[in-house]
């Protein structure tokens, strides 16, 4: 039996409320109007509230006096200076100590992660046991640790641990020589500089040779010569115009050199021996990422296990690490936060505490905090990101 | 042919056996301790360290240590740890300032929880996904019944009353809970091809992500109050909960993004030419693989979390380490600080290494054979 073949009507179209791209659409509508719906909610209930409470709103308040001094600031700050000083102080502080413990955190973190892979098995197993113990105990509990049990137990000014003679350890912080440049000192910045310039070009010389010639420059060594022997020239020609202050026991406290206080120390502590337990983990993974063949092709090159670690491996590790790099350098600085626990003057303490406290106008001050953790968090990744792209892989 | 060599005929050649040096323990010491001068040097170092940080430990932790006591004056010669500080206020940091007559409410609460876990990990058990289902359902109805009170009987007990372990639990656990399906629904709308759903989960997952724990709870702490009409109000728990959970689900959706992009875009096209609309793509076949695929990031994040409810201390919940502080500053137990924070060190590490292992259990549990 023959079936009649008729011509393949067009498939139905679905109705309206099945088509895909209707759907789609209806349902974004939906959501955007939820958002807008419940922003405005939010927004309405806010300002009632602050009227209601009698709150001032806007941004005036950053040109009021602050009347609260702050224990440590790189800038000058007193009691007379505006709330908008008082931030800019707790921003700064934050900074400084954000840098200051990426810097301990990466050194400590790739020696710890080569220790992890080292053939010595005693020294990778203390390396192990110190990455694992710092990441499964809670970064605020070893901040605790450092500032109450280890820092505040120190003996007071009059009884300080003394180191060389001129730095002392109490529990006031510690205390050591600060330089004071005296008149022609210029000069000798100005002679870092141009070592630091002349270093760039040698570098750019010396690379250009190589490729043309495959001559070899000791760069290092050259960039070592510029950068600190024209200083200490600069310096034995203008007769080292640099006077120490040294710090002197007067009275129940230390007075004169720099006083690092003992939160700052804290912090820095805590923040870099706990983030360099990551780190660690990071660099080993990127170093085992990098196969075993590459090591064994640089050895049949005739390379030292030196330098195939610093021309093969590590180039090729970094691609790896970057990236995730990156993410505990933001976690460093967000962590950085806990300042406020043990009352170093970020600006989460300075600002949304104190700040807040005495102004109660939360929306501004939080709004600022965040925005201003939000600001550095993308300027951190856009440096790592312009980083990496540049040690990615080029292909050809 | 020389004299003093002995000659054998072919093949009775006499096995040697190997150089002392080359095997058993000289040999080991050999090729992992003093393979070279600097390996050398470097394990003696190593053993000097351990020599002067171990003995003096333990001496302080159990030589010297003082165990029984019901004051500070049992530990009046200060040569050693004073456990006896952790004895006196060990329900305080167990369960915070919850009423002691009703603290086996907290307890039956846990007994119902490892019994109920217990059973996951009994390998043939036929109901396992009911289990998990009250685990995941059940138990948080239950638990907030039990912990909350006032019906069945129960006297009302205020949040401001939990404390201690107790409380470092519940948020830990309701952060979890609740990260996870809201963490996976931000993810999707992250890829989703809807410009507008887009572009709300990226706005969501990156501001949380970009902020600190630390101002997401202050916000929670000063700022919910104010965006909620006029008469209403949470306690500071809840807000502190809702602040956790959207701070950890932005970190989640993260992470399982990361799975959604590692699978292969066969596998999408492939559930669609069977047919499947999104709902039931996702379901069945995209997030079993990506979920499993990133568990090692999950329970990170989970540890993290967990790591991260300490942070409630400075709101003024008085979580496990909040309680230690409370106790350490008490004026009769003042400078027993250490022996706190070592306890909470120990708390915490035992509770974040289990996770860890047991996400490596798991990983290995569910691996179907992709690895070379």
């Amino acid at each position: 039996m023959a079936v009649e073949l008729t011509d393949a009507a067009p498939p139905a179209r679905p109705p309206l409320y099945n088509d895909p791209r209707i759907r789609a659409i209806f349902f974004q509508a939906v959501v955007l109007g939820a958002v807008l719906l419940g922003g405005l909610y939010l927004v309405h209930n806010t300002i009632r509230n602050l009227e209601s409470q009698g709150i001032a709103s806007g941004f005036d308040f950053l040109n009021t006096t602050a009347g609260f001094s702050i224990s440590m600031s790189l800038i000058d700050y007193s009691q007379q200076s505006t709330y908008g000083r008082a931030f800019l102080v707790g921003v700064i502080n934050t900074i400084l100590v954000s840098a200051i413990g990426v810097f301990f955190a990466t050194i400590l973190g790739f020696l710890i992660g080569v220790a992890r892979l080292s053939e010595n098995w005693l020294l990778s197993k203390i390396a192990g046991a110190y990455i694992e113990v710092l990441r499964n105990i809670p970064l605020l509990l070893q901040l605790f640790f450092w500032y109450f049990a280890v820092l505040r137990a120190l003996p007071s000014p009059r009884n300080s641990v003394q180191l060389f003679s001129s730095f002392f350890l109490n529990n006031r912080g510690l205390s050591s020589p600060s330089p004071v440049p005296q008149e022609g000192f210029t000069l000798v910045w100005v002679a870092f500089v141009v070592g630091i310039i002349a270093t760039i070009a040698v570098q750019r010389w010396a690379k250009k040779r190589q490729e043309a010639t495959g001559q070899q420059f000791p760069v290092f060594f050259t960039a070592l010569g510029l950068i600190l022997g024209l200083p200490l020239l600069a310096a034995i020609v203008t007769g080292f115009p640099l006077k120490w202050d040294y710090p002197e026991l007067k009275g129940f406290n230390f007075v004169g050199g720099v006083v690092l206080i003992p939160e700052f120390v804290a912090l820095v502590v805590a923040l870099s021996t706990y983030t360099a337990a990551f780190i660690a983990e990071i660099v080993r993974s990127g170093i085992l990422a990098v196969s075993h063949g590459q090591t064994e092709a640089a050895y049949a090159l005739g390379l030292r296990p030196g330098p195939t670690l610093r021309l093969v491996i590590i180039p090729q590790a970094l691609r790896v690490i970057i990236p995730p790099l990156t993410s505990e350098y933001l976690n460093l600085t967000k962590n950085s936060s806990l300042a406020a626990a043990i009352a170093y003057p970020d600006i989460v303490l300075v600002f949304a505490g104190t700040v807040l406290m005495q102004t109660g106008q939360a929306v501004e001050i939080i709004g600022m905090t965040m925005a201003c953790y939000l600001t550095l968090s993308l300027l951190i990744s856009a440096f790592m990101n312009w980083y990496n792209k540049k040690m990615a892989l080029v292909e050809r | 042919m020389s004299d003093t060599a002995p000659s054998y005929e072919v093949g009775k050649h006499p096995d040697q056996p190997p150089p002392v040096t080359a095997v058993g323990l000289l040999g080991w010491l050999r090729a992992n301790l003093f393979s070279s001068w600097l390996n050398g040097l470097m394990t003696i170092l190593a053993i000097l360290f351990l020599l002067w940080i171990i003995p003096p430990l333990i001496e302080w932790a159990v030589i010297k240590a003082h165990w029984t006591g019901d004051t500070r004056a049992a530990c009046a010669d200060r040569s050693g740890a004073c456990w006896v500080f952790i004895e006196v206020w060990f329900r305080q940091l167990m369960y915070g300032r919850y009423p002691p007559d009703q603290i086996w409410r907290i307890d039956s609460a846990y007994v119902i929880a490892v019994a109920a876990g217990a059973l996951l990990f009994v390998p043939r058990f036929p109901w396992k996904q009911w289990v998990a289902v009250f685990l995941l359902v059940g138990f948080p109805i239950v638990a907030f019944f039990l912990f909350v009170g006032g019906s069945f009987g129960l006297p009302t007990v205020e949040t401001p009353l939990w404390g201690g372990l107790f409380l470092t639990l519940v948020i830990g656990v309701v952060g979890i809970v609740a990260s996870l399906p809201i963490g996976v629904v931000l993810a999707l709308g992250r890829r989703s091809s809807m410009p507008v759903v887009k572009a709300c989960c990226i706005a969501f997952i990156e501001f949380w992500r970009g902020v600190p724990l630390i101002t997401v709870l202050f916000m929670a702490s000063v700022m919910f109050p104010l965006f909620l009409p006029e008469g209403m109000n949470f306690d500071k728990l809840i807000r502190a909960l809702v602040g956790v959970m959207f701070f950890s689900s932005a970190y989640m959706a993260e992470v399982v993004r990361g799975g959604l992009q590692a699978l292969p875009k066969g596998q999408y096209e492939a559930a669609q030419a069977l047919g499947l609309n999104y709902w039931k793509m996702m379901a069945l076949v995209i997030l079993p693989q990506a979920l499993k695929m990133v568990i090692p990031g999950i329970v990170n994040t989970f540890i993290g979390l967990f790591k991260d409810t300490t942070l409630v201390l400075i709101i003024g919940l008085f979580d496990f380490l909040g309680m230690i502080q409370l106790a350490g500053t008490n004026p009769d137990w003042l400078g027993f600080a250490i022996e706190g924070y070592v306890f909470a060190a120990l708390g915490f590490f035992i509770f974040c290494s289990c996770m860890s292992r047991y996400s490596q259990h798991l990983e290995k549990k569910l691996a179907t054979g992709h690895k070379r």
